[in-house]
């Protein structure tokens, strides 16, 4: 923009604003070698780069310590089981007599239960998007968006706690069922928690619609909603796929809320009703007491778990990415 | 560049703070490391211990197999185990000293008329041979059996004494001793297994083979739903001054009183 200010008909208007720019540069770095400064000013100059560095360095060091432990002390167990009646076993017994590992049970139920918590919480928080985004007056939208806030900002243990003491019986009463803690309790409580992050990150790709486009569409006949559900929604797209793929990350890892409604028995997840056990809480159910192999293998599940994460990761860069072009 | 000495220096506080955490023995301070179900007792003999003698105390509950686990590691001075030693951790090098006894209450929902069973009865429960209640003298109800996870003292306890490994067949299994006693004061179909000592209003204990959990029943052994409470130690090494004083405190018989209002049956 600004070299077509200072030089809207030069053909090299580029390459001359460039030049001029580099010998800024350099004028700048040579006043500054120039400087009189003490040594010791320059020592702390290069002790707060190192100190920077460093705090820089200790994250990078985390996600690389963790990856590395994780990997190390998870492969183990499944050479030891066998890859296949690892991933694939259907019968998880940990202290029997005769261990059995098989961790297909989990696998599913974390995959039925983030798909149910998907199913009930995007229409949910998406509409709720679309409503903040466009048709909220200002006081409105101010309200909402602090009780999302409020909501993102509970702690899971409460919510697992509110659904213990409600959510179950409640289920147990309306379904009539011996008993409630099972894959539909999780699967509520999950859906609620994601939505806080599903309608802000929304929100946020809704706003930035540029208001031309919707100015286009309002002048060309179409009405308010169809201006949102046929321009701004599909203009945000992106932005609100990465809000779902976000709300998935966040349903796969949760584990406090989860432990504390879903009954956590091994059991393939085969009916609504069933209690299950997610791969979360089939490790944070057992590590505490466990020794060898088993503490091995929850290890392994918590790489399984880990992979599954780095996959919705990388979803969540794509799109991401994709919104920014 | 004051501000970044004092922020160093923060810094460094911070970090030997955060490794006081996890720091073994310090002269004149005891750690104790272990069951959940021993929190109560235990803590009421480390308040005691304390005022006694100002030495501080401090207690991990993190679970039996943790507390065992972090004695062999010399992370704390004494482990706390609500189950025996098994015969490989005696092998390690650990050694069992039974503080006091719990009884292990067998709970329903107060709304459930069922009152009395026997062992063998709750062993066919749990094991899902009987599975309604008309068929042990309640209302036609489904029985949701509440457990605790793999590996809880509390649930090897139980499963031992009932005999019935590794063939309970669970509705939910639940990871604290708070949670199982929620969960079947909520639903009247409900039963579960809790330590005698946390048992609350909201939950009925029944009596097995007519003979309710308290103190002396527990004590002269005919309530036989129980467990002992263990002090781990590593054999042959000497305890510190301040961990040695605690554990003859905790053992001797003037610690009784405190052991038993805590509601388990003093062992000494």
């Amino acid at each position: 923009m600004k070299k077509q200010e200072y030089h809207p008909f030069e053909d090299n208007a580029g390459e001359f604003q460039d030049k001029l720019f580099e010998t800024r540069i350099e004028a700048v770095n040579l006043a500054y070698k120039k400087a009189p400064k003490s040594e010791w000013a320059k020592y702390a100059e290069r002790m707060i780069h190192i100190i920077f560095l460093l705090l820089g360095l200790i994250t990078v060091g985390c996600v690389l310590l963790i990856t590395v432990y994780l990997v190390i002390s998870g492969i183990p167990a499944i050479r030891e089981i066998g890859p296949v009646d690892f991933l694939f076993g259907r019968e998880w017994a940990s202290t029997a007599a005769e261990p059995r590992y098989g961790i297909l049970p989990f696998i599913l139920t974390s995959i039925y239960g983030t798909a149910g918590a998907i199913v009930i919480g995007v229409p949910v928080g998406f509409m709720t998007a679309v409503y903040l985004s466009k048709l909220a007056s200002p006081k409105v939208k101010s309200v909402m968006q602090s009780a999302v806030s409020l909501l993102a900002g509970i702690p899971s243990v409460v919510y697992g706690l509110v659904g213990m003491l409600v959510l179950v019986p409640g289920i147990r009463k309306v379904f009539n069922v011996p008993d409630g803690a099972s894959l539909l309790a999780a699967i509520i409580v999950l859906a609620i928690m994601i939505l806080p992050s599903i309608i802000k990150m929304s929100v946020t790709a809704l706003d930035a619609v540029p208001k031309e486009y919707e100015d286009a569409s309002l002048a060309l006949g179409a009405t308010p909603i169809e201006t949102y559900f046929k321009v701004s929604v599909p203009a945000a797209k992106s932005g609100i796929a990465a809000a779902v793929v976000l709300g998935v990350g966040r349903a796969i890892g949760e584990a406090m809320a989860v432990m504390m409604v879903a009954g956590n028995v091994p059991n393939m997840p085969d009916s609504l009703f069933q209690s299950v056990r997610f791969l979360t809480t089939a490790v944070s159910s057992e590590m505490a007491y466990s020794s060898g192999l088993q503490q091995q293998a929850l290890f392994s599940i918590a790489l399984v778990l880990f992979l599954f994460i780095m996959l919705i990761n990388a979803m969540l860069n794509f799109f991401l990415k994709q919104e920014k072009e | 560049m004051k501000k970044i000495i004092t922020m160093m220096m923060v810094g460094v506080i911070a970090i030997c703070a955060l490794a006081g955490c996890g720091g073994p023995k310090t002269t004149g301070s005891v750690s104790t490391d272990g069951s959940t179900s021993m929190e109560k007792v235990i803590g009421a003999l480390g308040e005691a211990f304390q005022n006694d003698t100002g030495i501080s105390f401090t207690y991990n509950p993190t679970g039996s197999g943790s507390g065992i686990k972090a004695v062999q590691e010399g992370r704390c001075d004494i482990g706390l185990s609500s189950r025996d030693l098994k015969a490989e951790e005696k092998e390690a090098g650990l050694s069992a000293t039974v503080l006091a006894y719990d009884g292990i209450a067998i709970i329903v929902n107060p709304e459930n008329p069922v009152s009395d069973l026997s062992l063998e009865t709750i062993a066919k429960i749990y094991t899902g041979e009987i599975t309604n209640w008309s068929e042990v003298g309640g209302s036609d109800a489904e029985i949701v059996l509440i457990g605790r996870e793999a590996g809880s003292g509390t649930r090897d306890g139980f499963e031992s004494i009932t005999d019935t490994e590794d063939a309970c067949k669970y509705r939910q299994e639940l990871t604290s001793t708070g949670d199982v006693i929620t969960t079947v004061s909520q639903n009247p179909g409900a039963i579960g297994y809790a330590s005698v000592a946390s048992v609350k209003d909201t939950v009925k204990a029944v009596t097995v083979d007519g003979i309710a959990p308290t103190e002396a029943t527990i004590k002269d052994g005919s309530y036989v739903v129980q467990r002992p409470f263990v002090l781990v130690t590593k054999t042959g090494v000497e305890l510190s001054d301040a961990a040695f004083k605690f554990f003859t405190y905790i053992t001797s018989s003037d610690a009784n009183e405190i052991i038993a209002g805590a509601g388990v049956v003093p062992a000494n």
